[in-house]
């Protein structure tokens, strides 16, 4: 086993004739929060998605641990203990928060597929206390009967972190979890991500808001025209007159 | 609309206690509406569970098929040839009815689920409607074409001459041990059947099951990251569905043991979807009442006539009478049609989920009203969205 739970292998993706991502190396350690950052457009989002295997990179691979995930259907990447927030959160609007949340929990517990259709979901009751547990992590849990599309934004974000906590992944990917947050949300969020943090869970993290980033990130890769130009601790990328020149625009930091 | 509580499986059998007084009654209390008569009320039972399995389709993962009707045309060609060929007892009709139709749901499914949205839909249309050309031409050895199949005297009926029933004269009638499958008592078999039916149909709505088909119907791409992997759930749905149909398809050939091809005309998938439109998506009950309002006025309207309309407007003078009769007669008789057209267009515009809707929104209406004079009174009316 390598020490590596994420080891991303000269990955390129194209689009037609513009490359999103070229020559990209990762490497994230077991235990550490890992975060991407660089400008608009620079690939970022396309690296998760390559990642999570809504993409298929023109070249390169993608390790979970021992385990290949490239070519591989997100259903099975997920199984095999990743799971993501979107950018735009991704829910079930249709249903209560407390189903939103059962239902990541019944796909740790039962895999891909599970018949059992005479089963009542009123007798799961470890499901649903695990889920009512987690309501109350994130601080939603007086709202558990309400149907997620009459959310707020900031809340629908928060419900899509405590579905994806309750499956325990053994990586953690978040795009922007706090875009759009107001700061007293964002505070929370990171309260919430540093408390993750000391359940040992490997988190790569994309995120604009600079004070999130610094806060949370033991490793920082500097992401722009789809390369990787700058890689280290929070200390040296800030220091760093590349990442400056490239993404900070020579802002203080 | 939705049900978004969790419900325990003691509310579940008193749901199950009043629907089968409900209906076990209908004899009784359909009488004062000219409905009491065998005939509709069989067609009420049987395209009510023609339509909750279609519901656990449609109104569970939003797969909108445009093919049902294939399902019970086969249902009930296979029921009459069980009929034909072992006995009349229904039980082997309805169980080989059943299962041959959950296999060909299987094998359509298998390639129509490959596509989602509007593709699904036509891909199934495809398939009912080759289904029903084949009848016509192909298959006519196994669906004797136009005529459509029929009992006949010199048919096989092996475990029936086996066990020495000797069909007399007149052609034998479908029969559960000696209860026929004709007038009152065909109402109890298909009525007992729908019960049963039901009630699965209730467990799949309150299973964990159910609920990831709801989630698939609200966000089938989450579902993937979530670690799901969706073809098999809505191959199960479908298969299910498709069984259902299959069901009813034998019980119509239970109550009246001919089978043709106008079975599985595109008109007869889009009846159902008609149905569960109009009862409501999605909802529990919505889909029996559907199809008890759509059959309903079938037979009532379609019955009117020119000479029934003129009569009853006879009070008025002959000119004015003879002119209402006519603009009137548009709307009933053979032009029933154009009344449940424009229903419907009432409703997907102002009720859009359907008359369970209705039916939710006068009940709030209802409870504000009575809340705000008694206040003691708000703890007895829970949430509504529960049917």
């Amino acid at each position: 086993m390598s020490e590596y739970i994420l080891d991303v292998t000269d990955v390129d993706k194209n689009f037609g004739g513009l490359r999103a991502l070229s020559d990209i190396n990762l490497r994230v350690k077991e235990g550490t929060v890992h975060a991407i950052i660089g400008p608009n457009g620079a690939g970022k989002s396309t690296l998760l998605n390559v990642i999570v295997g809504r993409l298929a990179p023109n070249r390169g691979r993608v390790l979970l641990g021992d385990e290949v995930l490239t070519g591989k259907q997100p259903h099975e990447i997920n199984q095999l203990g990743v799971a993501r927030v979107f950018q735009t959160p991704e829910i079930f609007p249709d249903l209560s928060l407390l189903q939103n949340v059962m239902i990541p929990a019944f796909a740790k517990r039962d895999g891909e597929f599970k018949m059992g259709f005479l089963k009542s979901l009123f007798a799961e009751n470890e499901i649903r206390e695990q889920a009512e547990h987690l309501l109350e992590d994130v601080g939603l849990i007086d709202h558990q009967d309400q149907i997620a599309s009459s959310m707020s934004r900031g809340d629908k974000r928060r419900l899509e972190l405590a579905m994806c906590l309750g499956q325990r992944p053994k990586l953690f990917l978040l795009d922007e979890p706090t875009a759009g947050m107001s700061r007293h949300d964002t505070n929370r969020t990171i309260e919430l991500l540093q408390r993750i943090k000391e359940r040992g869970m490997t988190k790569v993290i994309i995120e604009h808001d600079m004070h999130v980033v610094f806060s949370l990130a033991d490793r920082i890769s500097v992401l722009a025209q789809g390369a990787i130009i700058a890689e280290g601790t929070p200390e040296e990328v800030r220091n760093d007159p590349r990442v400056k020149e490239a993404y900070l625009g020579g802002e203080a930091v | 609309m939705t049900n978004t509580k969790i419900v325990s499986p003691k509310q579940d059998i008193l749901y199950m206690v009043i629907l089968s007084a409900v209906v076990l009654t209908m004899p009784i209390w359909l009488q004062p509406f000219g409905a009491a008569y065998p005939d509709l009320m069989q067609k009420f039972m049987i395209f009510g569970i023609f339509a909750i399995g279609y519901n656990i389709l449609f109104g569970l993962t939003g797969y909108l098929s445009f093919g049902h009707a294939a399902f019970l045309g086969v249902g009930s060609y296979t029921a009459v040839w069980s009929f034909k060929l072992l006995s009349m007892n229904v039980i082997p009709a309805l169980i080989f009815g059943t299962v041959l139709s959950g296999l060909f749901a299987l094998a359509i499914g298998f390639v129509s689920l490959r596509r989602s949205g509007i593709y699904f839909s036509i891909l199934t249309l495809a398939f009912a409607q080759m289904s029903y050309n084949l009848a016509y031409s192909v298959l006519t050895p196994i669906t004797n074409g136009e005529t459509g199949l029929q009992l006949t005297q010199g048919d096989a009926r092996i475990l029936d001459r086996a066990a020495g029933i000797q069909a007399d004269a007149s052609l034998p009638t479908p029969n559960l041990f000696g209860i026929e499958g004709i007038g009152y008592s065909g109402f109890y078999i298909c009525a007992a059947l729908m019960l049963i039916s039901f009630f699965i149909y209730l467990r799949i709505f309150r299973s964990p099951f159910g609920l990831k088909l709801r989630a698939i119907k609200s966000n089938q791409s989450r579902m993937g990251y979530t670690g799901y992997n969706t073809r098999p759930y809505l191959m199960t749905a479908f298969v299910i569905s498709g069984m259902y149909a299959g069901l009813a398809g034998s019980l119509l050939a239970v109550t009246d043991p001919l089978a043709g091809a106008e079975r599985m005309q595109w008109t007869a998938s889009g009846e159902i979807v008609l149905i569960t439109i109009l009862g409501g998506v999605g909802t529990l009950i919505g889909p029996l009442l559907g199809a008890g309002v759509i059959k309903y006025f079938e037979n009532i309207l379609s019955a009117f006539n020119d000479t029934v309309l003129v009569n009853a407007f006879s009070f008025l003078p002959d000119w004015l009478a003879n002119g209402v009769a006519s603009v009137l007669g548009l709307f009933v008789g053979d032009g029933w049609h154009l009344t449940l057209g424009l229903v419907f267009m009432l409703i997907v515009i102002f009720l859009p989920g359907g008359i369970m809707e209705g039916i939710n929104r006068l009940w709030r209406l209802v409870s504000n009203r009575s809340s705000s004079s008694a206040e003691d009174k708000e703890k007895e009316q829970p949430s509504t969205k529960e049917a």
